[in-house]
Formats: structure tokens, sequence, C-alpha cells
């Protein structure tokens, strides 16, 4: 009955022992290669290393912090608007708390926006595109893309403003409003790739083999966007927490006491320019995380677009 | 009867859009206009013509891709579009496709093993995919060390090679080989021509070959079906087809081919320049499509299209000038 | 031949600067074309048939590639050394070229008329002293030396409205209505099909011959070359293998990779393919050392993976860039491709 396997004979020239081996070692070179053509560009390393580092300070704040306390309700007038000093390294705000302690604690809050509004709006950003793209021209391709740009029509920072003012300003909230508005990009991104792909001959080919929607969806179609994705991800991350700090600088984020990126600047605008400190290293903080988390992004471009070669 | 795939009257037409403001009238192109021939077991069917002849219609066709407008397609004696749109996975199995651009048809995230599981997955209860795996890749002289290499890690030819090998994955009876080395430089596609051959051998398999290469077509097929604008002009052996071309279109494409021996030349059929355009498909002219260009044209073949007339042993022919003689 | 060559490509070296090294394309070709020759260029896809005619028209993707030795004389003077109104005095009116695809070629936002009066008022003699009326009227005459039926009407239209012959054709009027001595034809066929690419390159064959222009017709297809060409230059890899009268190479190849090549031709008359020669060729960034084709060569001896080969001739006329063929041994030898035969 199967021509194919009674042509030859039962022995393989090769050991299941073989081919494990070769499953690892292959996939050792594949990380290798990618890793070297990674790390030969300066720049990307730079941002993984910047991404890094705020990862670190963010995950252990309290212990890199010379002032963890500093971070909450806490009062010291006695030091109140002091100058950067071997002390406080950043200086101090109006209520003598330390700015680079609060500007480590405020990188959890961006970091953790970052996380949550990427983690919700990738995978339906992605699922509705890819739905859009592969049934290209039929309803669903309508229904889906007419709604993504009604979203995309209303001005992002202004829809977010609606949202979080209407609800109560707080960190929760105001990821919420800024998902909202993030997630038609991703649907419009995956579309365009894949209502391209769809006409390559390895997807008809998986169609004619009478395999499942769902797999050439997730495992045909999907698999050649991580690169675009990855890419947008983390130039997104960066746009994200600049978005979080844009709403916390108008009191919709994270409240007081709290640290926010945001916010820092916003108190700190008041003192400007003689307590230039005040603005200077949260904003500096914010320029940081948002560049770092770019040149990665650039990075991941170079690294997943030629990988194709 | 019992013929392994036979076209009846097979008839493709695309509407490419509409014309007219009140009235719409769809305008339509005939890809595929009235096709039929019988494809024996085993054998080597050569389906010949120019690009946008509808011979890529044909095979997307029989392979399901596309619903026929009219006619129909008999494999072993079963209706391929009889019961609904889609089509039983048994059927699938049946028949396959190696499609022309390498570049496009392995998926470029996916390793060998991934793309030559998917059809074993999808068409055999086998447990150990990764040994049937192993034995595809042997099948078509590829070494283990494939398992695990991207596409862009293999040359045109070795794609392709892999492709033929996804191909088989299913034990198809019939394969369609749509222009499989046409994107490849000559001094691989003899390779990928042996592994076919060879294949072709030692599985019993039939290929439906579609080129517009007649030179590669005389050293691999046994029947040869000739196209123009969505029409078979001729069909013959293929030794017949060569030494004794009749329609005036062949004669034209044969004696164009250039070749590279002095045998070849001799062996080509008398010059018949060839003049005039190849018509647009959108507008097939009226009568035989080939009249503005066929150098013994008379009166009626600009009113009425000619049926195909038997000259015997297989070799039909679509051409006034049979039908006068009968 | 006698006279001065028209164009002569003196040891050319190309290399292009990539990311991670230098692309060494091409490696030292030597091309001569006279006065009204008709001469073939041949070589699988990267063998640098493109990139020896970009470097002749001076359109190479300057800083990327880079020119690192050699000369490139026309008439006598070195293009590579010419300034731009110099070059702009060349393309045109010394060399014109004709693409693959005439579809890239002809701009689809402009009507055949459009683009032709372009051709005619900048690059035909006093094109630009000449009225609306007689740019029309020299259009028509241009199309018409094309064959082209109804001139007059074709000139309303757009590219997209035309077949893939006729708009080859009317690529064809434009590169040749400034009288060029020297047409490059990148393959200009291929994209056609059989019937029409043999009208197309008979036009193409009448009208230089008419005119006596000299032609390079760039192509991967042997039989265009044998049908079109008085001398074929065989290149593999960045070099010239082999260089041989048309009738004198088909009767008997030298360079086992010409040999290959021809063996693995599909023949009209049947009796199967061969196999077709092992490998592929090399990659530009680390090439072979010594014969550019040793490692696919089933000939190859322990000179060749040392030393490069220089082109020298084998038999008069005939040059051959092998070691099996020491200068003036016309000793021909004969490399077995394996023939399998099929059907």
């Amino acid at each position: 009955m199967n021509k194919v396997a009674t042509n030859k004979q039962n022995t393989l020239a090769i050991s299941p022992e073989e081919i494990r081996k070769l499953a690892i070692s292959s996939r050792i070179d594949m990380v290798r290669r990618g890793w070297y053509k990674f790390s030969r560009n300066t720049l990307s390393m730079v941002g993984l290393g910047t991404v890094l580092l705020i990862v670190f300070l963010a995950v252990f704040a309290p212990w890199v912090a010379p002032y963890p306390a500093h971070a909450g309700p806490f009062t010291d007038f006695a030091h109140a608007g002091e100058a950067p000093s071997s002390a406080h390294l950043f200086g101090t705000d109006m209520i003598g708390r330390d700015i680079l302690s609060r500007v480590i604690f405020a990188l959890r809050p961006a970091l953790i926006m970052g996380v949550v509004v990427l983690g919700l709006v990738v995978p339906l950003g992605v699922f509705l595109g890819l739905v859009a793209g592969y049934a290209h021209g039929t309803w669903p391709d309508t229904v889906i893309m007419r709604i993504t740009d009604i979203f995309i029509a209303v001005p992002a920072l202004v829809l977010a403003l609606a949202i979080a003012s209407v609800l109560e300003p707080n960190l929760t909230n105001s990821m919420i409003a800024v998902s909202v508005m993030w997630w038609p990009w991703y649907t419009r991104l995956v579309y365009s790739l894949s209502s391209s792909l769809r006409n390559e001959d390895f997807v008809r080919s998986a169609e004619l083999m009478g395999a499942s929607n769902f797999h050439i969806l997730f495992r045909e179609i999907l698999p050649n966007f991580w690169g675009p994705i990855f890419t947008k991800m983390s130039i997104d991350m960066g746009f994200v927490i600049l978005l979080g700090a844009s709403l916390s600088f108008v009191g919709l984020g994270e409240q007081p006491p709290k640290p926010g990126l945001g916010t820092m600047v916003a108190e700190g605008a008041d003192h400007l320019p003689d307590q230039w400190w005040m603005v200077v290293f949260p904003a500096l903080a914010i320029v940081i995380v948002v560049l770092g988390f770019n040149l990665l992004g650039d990075g991941l471009h170079d690294l997943l677009s030629e990988e194709k070669g | 009867m019992g013929a392994f795939l036979e076209a009846i009257d097979l008839k493709k037409y695309f509407v490419i859009g509409h014309e007219g403001t009140v009235h719409r009238t769809p305008v339509t192109v005939k890809a595929v206009d009235g096709v039929s021939f019988t494809l024996q077991q085993g054998e080597t069917f050569g389906l010949v013509g120019e690009s946008g002849s509808g011979k890529s219609t044909i095979a997307y066709t029989i392979i399901g891709m596309y619903q026929p407008t009219a006619g129909s397609l008999l494999f072993h004696d079963l209706d391929l579009f009889g019961k609904g749109k889609t089509r039983p996975l048994a059927l699938r199995k049946q028949i396959q496709i190696v499609f022309q651009d390498p570049g496009s048809s392995l998926n470029p995230r996916q390793t060998i093993r991934q793309i030559l599981e998917l059809p074993l997955r999808l068409h055999r209860s086998s447990s150990d995919l990764l040994t049937e795996v192993v034995r595809l890749l042997e099948l078509v002289d590829l070494p283990p060390a494939y398992l695990y290499k991207y596409p862009y890690m293999l040359s045109g030819g070795e794609k392709q090679i892999v492709a033929i090998a996804r191909a088989l994955a299913t034990s198809p009876s019939l394969i369609i080989l749509d222009e499989p080395t046409s994107a490849l430089d000559v001094s691989v596609q003899g390779k990928i021509i042996n592994l076919l051959l060879r294949l072709q051998r030692e599985l019993d398999l039939s290929y439906l070959f579609i080129t517009h290469d007649l030179s590669l077509m005389r050293n691999v097929a046994s029947r040869v079906a000739i196209m123009y604008l969505g029409k078979v002009c001729e069909i013959a052996e293929m030794s017949e087809f060569f030494t004794h071309p009749q329609h005036p279109y062949t004669q034209m494409l044969l004696s164009s081919i250039p070749v590279v021996t002095e045998e070849e030349e001799r062996a080509k059929p008398v010059k018949v320049i060839s003049t005039g355009e190849i018509p647009s498909p959108v507008n097939v002219p009226p009568g035989c499509s080939f009249h503005m260009r066929c150098p013994r044209a008379m009166e009626i073949c600009q009113r009425v299209d000619p049926a195909m007339v038997s000259l015997g042993e297989g070799h039909t022919v679509r051409c006034h000038l049979f039908e006068q003689s009968q | 031949m006698s006279g001065h060559p028209l164009l002569e490509i003196k040891d050319l070296y190309v290399q292009f600067n990539v990311y991670g090294g230098a692309l060494k394309v091409l490696d030292g070709v030597n091309i001569e074309v006279h006065p009204g020759e008709k001469v073939g260029l041949v070589g699988e896809t990267g063998a640098g048939k493109t990139t020896t005619m970009k470097a002749v028209l001076h359109v190479l993707p300057e800083p990327a590639a880079q020119i690192t030795g050699g000369e490139i004389l026309f008439d006598g003077q070195d293009i590579l050394k010419m300034v731009p109104s110099q070059l702009k005095q060349i393309r045109g009116k010394g060399i014109a070229m004709i693409f693959q695809d005439p579809t890239l070629a002809l701009n689809p936002v402009f009507t055949v008329g459009e683009q032709m009066s372009a051709v005619v008022q900048y690059s035909m003699e006093a094109g630009r002293n000449l009225t609306k009326r007689e740019v029309r009227e020299r259009s028509i005459t241009t199309l018409k030396e094309v064959s082209l039926a109804d001139p007059e009407r074709l000139l309303g239209n757009y590219p997209i409205q035309l077949s893939g012959g006729m708009r080859q054709r009317i690529c064809i009027a434009m590169a040749l209505a400034a009288r060029p001595k020297l047409l490059i034809a990148d393959e200009p066929g291929t994209s056609l099909d059989v019937t029409i690419q043999d009208q197309v390159l008979r036009l193409l064959d009448e009208l230089v011959e008419k005119r006596n222009t000299a032609i390079i017709l760039i192509t991967h297809s042997l039989g265009v070359v044998r049908e079109r060409t008085d001398r074929v230059y065989v290149m593999y890899a960045g070099n010239i293998v082999e260089n041989a009268p048309t009738t004198q190479l088909y009767s008997r190849s030298f360079h086992p990779y010409t040999q290959g090549l021809m063996a693995a031709v599909p023949k009209l008359t049947g009796g199967g393919v061969s196999d077709g020669i092992p490998g592929r060729m090399p990659a530009y960034l680390n090439p072979p050392q010594g014969c550019r084709f040793s490692p696919r060569c089933p000939r190859v001896m322990e000179i060749c993976r040392g030393e490069k080969p220089m082109l020298r001739e084998a038999s008069p006329g005939h040059q051959v860039a092998c070691f099996l063929y020491p200068r003036g041994n016309e000793l021909e030898i004969n490399t077995k491709w394996n023939v399998s035969s099929g059907g």
C-alpha cells in the first residue's frame, strides 16, 4: 500500500541518536550565527545593553536604589530641592526625595505598562490581521479592516485621554486606554504582510495538501512575520512607555506618591529653570528607555530580515 | 473507459472586470476553452504552450485550486468535481503538484523536516514521522544533514528536489509538474529531470509535465499536447509529434526553437517564418484563433473554429486543412 | 579580425564591497568587439554577464561596486576615465542597450509617442531643432523600421495596451534611433514566447546587419547564440573561460565547462538529458583559488587548484582558459559527461 516506504530497505542510513545530535547542533549553529551577526552591529549591542540595564534596575530597584524609602510617601524638608551632589546624584525634589531612587522605581510602572499593553495588543492585533489578510477580499476582511480603520482614524492621544479621564486615573486604566488605541497598528501590519503572502506557493501547497486553516494561519503564515512583529514590538515598547509618561504627565497615570516618569517631569516643570534636575533626569530616563528599545528593534530587524537570505 | 485521467471539454473562464455603465457585461478571459485529453497510467503527458496559453490553468484545475466553468475531469472514472467544493483527503493524496518557482514553494521559516512532515501528518498513519522524512530524503538522494536546514541555505535545484520530495510524501499516483526546471540553470536542470524520470520508474508515477521548452519535452514525454490561446491544437505520440507535426502552429513553433547542434537543425521541420502578434486572450479572434498568423489560412478559418480531427494512432489535430482532406 | 576593435575590455576586475567583505565578481575579463561584429556572451545566472555590460555603460552602482583593475576602450578611448559629459556622448549615440523585460524598460505612464519623441529629440542628430510635426514624422519612420504596423496609432498607445513582442520592438526602435555603433542586448527574447522571440531576434539581426552595427548578445541560451552570432564568449564565475568563432565553438568546444553546458542542453533529437554539472557556481565572497571551475571540474588537476589559467589560443582564433590545453596544442580533449537516457 505504501509505495514510498516499502521501496527502500527498512534500515536508515542514520540512527535516531544521530538525528537528535544533528537537531541540537544545527540549532546551536543557528543561534551562534544569529548572535554573531547581531553582535557585530555596535548600535544593536548598545540597545541590548541599555534594555538589559533598564530591566535589571526595575527588577532589583529596592536593592539598587540608594534610598528605597524615597519611592513612597516620604518627606525630608531639610534636604528639599537640593542640586545633584555625591549624596544625591540626581538631586532631590521639593519634598526632599532622592530623584535617582525615584527614577529607578519609576522604571517599574513604565515597564509594566509596556509589557502589559503589548501583551494585550499584540496577540489580538496579530490574530485579527492574520484572519483578515488570509481572507483577503471576503467579508471577514471587510469587517475587521473597517473597524481597524475607525480606530486608526481617531487621534491616539485624544482617545487615550478620553478613556483615561472617563475611568478613574490610575496605572491600570491608563494601560487599558493605551491598549484600545494600539492594537489596530498590529492588525494593519500583519494584514498587509499576510494578504500578499497568501498567494505564495507554499501556502497554496499546504491548502492543497488539506491542511487546516489553523495550521495555515499559525504554522505557515505567522512564522514569516516574527521579524517585523518583534521589531515593531521592540520599537513600540519605547513609544508605549512614552505615551504612558504623557498620560501621567497630565495626571492620568501612576498617582502620587508613587513615582512615574511623566509625573516627575510634570512636577518638576514648575521649578524650571532653577531646579533643572527635577525635569532633566526623569526626562533623560524616558529618552534612554525609548532609544534603547528602538536600537534593539533595529538590530532585531536586521537580524531577522537577513535570515531569509 | 478506464482512463487514468480524462479531461472532457474542460472550460475555465475568469471574469476580469466589467464593461459598460448601464448594462454591465462581464469581461471574461477564456483561459481554458474546451480542452479534452486523456492521460494514461505511468506515462508522461506533456502540455506545451506559450505563456497565457492556459496550460497552468489546466494544472491548477486538476489539482483543485480552480473550479472548472464547464466540462469535467475524470480520475479513474471518478468526477474530480462531483462532490461539492472540497476535495476529500483520499483524493488529494492521489494528485500532487510541483510548482515552477522553487523560491516560493517552500516556507522560508520552516526546516526541511517541518516542510516534509506536513503531508506525512495529513496523509499517513505512521507514528514515526521522522523516519519517514529521512526515507523521503533518501528517496530523492538528499543526505539526512538536510533535515534541519532552512530553504535559504539551499540552491535553487535543491529546493526543487525538496518540493519533489514533498509531493512524493503522500504516495501520489499523479504528479503535475508545472515548469519544474524553468527557473533553474541548464547545468542543474538535468539532475532534476533525471531524478524525476528515475522516480517515475521506481514508483510507477504518472506525470502531467508542463513546459514551454520543446527540446526538454522531447526528452521526457511519451505524448504531447500543444496549446494555443486556451485550446489544444494538436496531440500526438512524442516521436510522431516531432517527426510529423501537422498543425501550422506546431510547425512554426518547432521551427522557431533555437538549437545547439546540426543534427537538431536537420530534425526541425521546414522553417515556417513566424509572423504576427499573439492576440490578447481577452479578445480572441473569431474562427480559428491562429488564422491571423497562419501561413496556410483559408477563408473558412476566419469564420469557423475547427474541430479536433483524428489522423489515426492517437494523433489528433484541430485545423480545417485536415477536415477537408477527410 | 583586422583593424581596431570597436570595444575592447582589457583585464577588467570588478568587486562589490558588502558588509563582511568584497565580492570579487569580475576576475580579469577580456572581450573584443569589432565594428559590425555579432558577439554572444553566454553564461549561467550569476556568471557576471550583466556586471560586465554595466561596467561598459558605466552604470555600476557605485560606491558599492568598485572597478579594481583593467580598462574599457571604446573607439580607442577609455570609458572608465571619461567625465560625465563624454559619457553622455557615448551612451545612446555610441552604445545603446535593450533589456530582457520590455515592460520594465518602458515607462507605463507615458504614451509610446511621448517616449519616442524624447528619444528623437535628445539622442538623434539635430533632434532638438525639430518641430513637433517633424518629431512625429521621425518617430513614425523609426517605428516603421522595426516593422511595426500602423505606427500612427501606436504613438497614442500606452505600453500596457501592447503585446510583449511589440514592446520589445519599440525598445529596439528607441535603442537604434540614434544609430549607435554598438548595441548591447541583454536577454532580448527571454521573456517572450518562442515564436515571438524568433521574430524579435530575426528583426534585430536584419537591422544590425543592414547598418553595420556591432551587437553583444547577452544570453543564457546556447541555442540563441548559435543562430545569431559570429563569435562567442563563454563566461563562468567572473571569468571568460572560452572564446571562439561561433561555428568552431559548436563543432568542438574545449573547456570542460563549455562541454558540460553543451551536454546539459536537452536536444530536440532526444536521447535523454545529461545529469548536468555537479555542484553550483561558487560564492564570490571566497571564490576558489586557482581556476574557479576547479571544484566542479571532472578533469581537475593539481595545478588548477593553485594557479589561475589564462586565456590562450588553443587553435587559431579559439582561446580557452584551461590547463588541459598548452599553447599551440590542438589536441581536443573530450570530457565525458554522463548522459542517462530518458523517457
